[in-house]
């Protein structure tokens, strides 16, 4: 019944694979290519909901296609955002998250626990506390950053550094019970030690870091606060999305989501391949 | 180069947990070696050695070093361990801890390599290597550095024949070459071979230290005696 209907709307290149109607690449191609939905006669099959993820799919994969000026600047604020402050979080959580395995200090179990306590911060108590540190009444107010990607970053950082910190000193604190031993027998200094840690422990600590990078890169509520989700200035992929959610324009935010996955799959993938984990015979 | 020997321990005594693990006990090395400790399980081998190291603090009693210089230390561990690097780079580990100008930690490393036989693995994980592969390379990272002084905790315990002499021959070529052994051993006749003094360990405690032939031909007393027979002392 399907084909028949394919055929007469003249659609024969659709293929039917299946009575659940899995249908190939070629479908997708076509109906974005025409800017056309074709959907299957049978509504029973086809909920709303799955209609609104098709329209999405089709949104996001024009806008990827077209190169959509407005999807790339976001976009690449997003990136440039999220990986300044992954960067800064990374340089403050990955040494203390190492110094916390090895340096036995009389609050170090509280600190361990702060740091755990702090990893399910509510992002959009962060960004009221970093608004009103850095509105003009507060006591960095002078330098005006609020409503600035500087403040998104601020914002972030504050967010990511305890995930970083605890996933980090977990995996530290298993290398040092490893090492323990040998890094005392040969005298080591405490700098050494930990510089000896972060460069073994580097692939756990880049799990670490792209954990802080999934949850920096999909924040909307800290960033939405402190950032305003001006145009041009400080939106980003997650604010678009909560503003074109709000406008009702589901598709476009659907579509902006999957742009959003897709660039996390690709920063991971990037990160994997550079730093060559998963390469034969190495570390 | 300062003497560092004698070493003496002066009424040690380590408590953990509550618990006694050794002394309190007396020991005196002179700079002639090898030594090896024998004794039953939980006699204290393990403690006693780190306790002379450094690297396990005693509750209580002195331990002291004509002069102590803890570059001039090296431990090899039971079960060796070994970094998360290369082969080549776990050798230049020790030596890179030093500041140790880059052309000489590769001729170091290079001529221990090839006296390891190890010298086709250097780019491999140290962790692939086999049980003996890894205590040779533990042995050699501990011998880079030159040291005075070795300590070894049965370095040669499950592992075969064969990597035990290979063993036995590098730890023979570091007494000549003037490094001071001080090694606990389960294998009697790698003792015998190896010994020049001999400390025997039991309750924790030194039982009885002496010239390695004297005491294997005619033992002090008859926990040693029994010790060295193969029966069960405790």
């Amino acid at each position: 019944m399907l084909q028949t209907f394919f055929e007469q709307t003249g659609h024969p290149e659709l293929v039917i694979l299946s009575a659940q109607w899995t249908l190939d690449i070629d479908w997708l191609l076509y109906f974005t290519r025409k800017d056309r939905i074709v959907f299957v006669p049978q509504q029973s099959k086809c909920t709303a909901s799955m209609i609104e993820i098709l329209e999405g799919l089709k949104a996001a994969f024009w806008l990827v296609i077209t190169f959509d000026a407005e999807l790339w600047e976001i976009s690449l604020r997003s990136l440039r955002v999220t990986l300044t402050a992954l960067l800064i979080a990374s340089a403050i959580a990955i040494p203390l998250g190492t110094y916390l395995a090895v340096q036995r200090f009389r609050f170090r179990r509280f600190v361990i626990s702060l740091i755990n306590a702090l990893m399910g911060l509510p992002p959009v108590v962060v960004g009221l506390v970093v608004y009103i540190l850095l509105s003009r009444t507060g006591p960095f107010g002078v330098l005006d950053l609020l409503f600035t990607p500087t403040a998104m970053i601020i914002a972030q950082v504050i967010i990511i550094t305890p995930v970083i910190a605890s996933i980090a000193h977990q995996s530290m604190r298993e290398l040092w019970a490893e090492y323990h031993d040998l890094l005392i027998s040969l005298n080591t200094s405490k700098r050494q030690r930990i510089l000896t840690l972060i460069w073994d422990g580097r692939r756990n600590l880049l799990t670490a870091a792209l954990a802080g990078f999934g949850r920096a890169i999909g924040e909307v509520g800290a960033i939405m606060i402190v950032g305003g989700n001006i145009d041009h200035v400080t939106r980003v992929l997650t604010t678009a999305i909560a503003l074109e959610t709000g406008k009702g324009d589901f598709a476009l935010a659907l579509g902006l989501g999957f742009v959003l996955i897709g660039l996390a799959i690709l920063v991971n993938l990037a990160i994997h391949t550079l730093s060559q984990t998963e390469r034969e015979g190495r570390w | 180069m300062t003497q560092m020997f004698p070493l003496t321990l002066d009424q040690v005594l380590v408590r953990r947990r509550g618990k006694v693990v050794i002394g309190p006990t007396d020991l005196v090395l002179q700079p002639d070696g090898p030594t090896i400790i024998i004794g039953p399980n939980g006699s204290g081998k393990t403690t006693l050695l780190r306790v002379m190291h450094g690297i396990e603090r005693v509750t209580s009693g002195t331990v002291t070093w004509q002069h102590n210089d803890p570059s001039q230390h090296a431990f090899v561990f039971q079960s060796p361990i070994v970094l998360r690097r290369s082969v080549y780079e776990n050798l230049a580990y020790p030596l890179r801890l030093i500041q140790t100008p880059k052309p000489e930690v590769a001729q170091a490393v290079d001529h221990w390599l090839e006296r390891i036989g190890l010298a086709d693995m250097r780019h491999s994980p140290a962790l692939r290597l086999s049980g003996g592969e890894r205590q040779k390379l533990a042995i050699a990272r501990a011998l880079i550095r030159k040291p005075q002084v070795l300590f070894l905790d049965e370095p040669c315990a499950n592992l075969d024949g064969h990597a035990t002499r290979e063993i036995e021959a590098l730890l023979q070529e570091a007494t000549a070459a003037g490094t001071r052994l001080v090694m606990s051993t389960h294998d009697m006749g790698q003792a015998r071979r190896l010994a020049q003094e001999l400390v025997f360990m039991l309750g924790g405690k030194v039982h009885d230290v002496g010239d390695a032939e004297t005491l294997f031909a005619h033992p002090a007393n008859k926990e040693l005696s029994a010790f060295l027979r193969g029966d069960i002392v405790t």
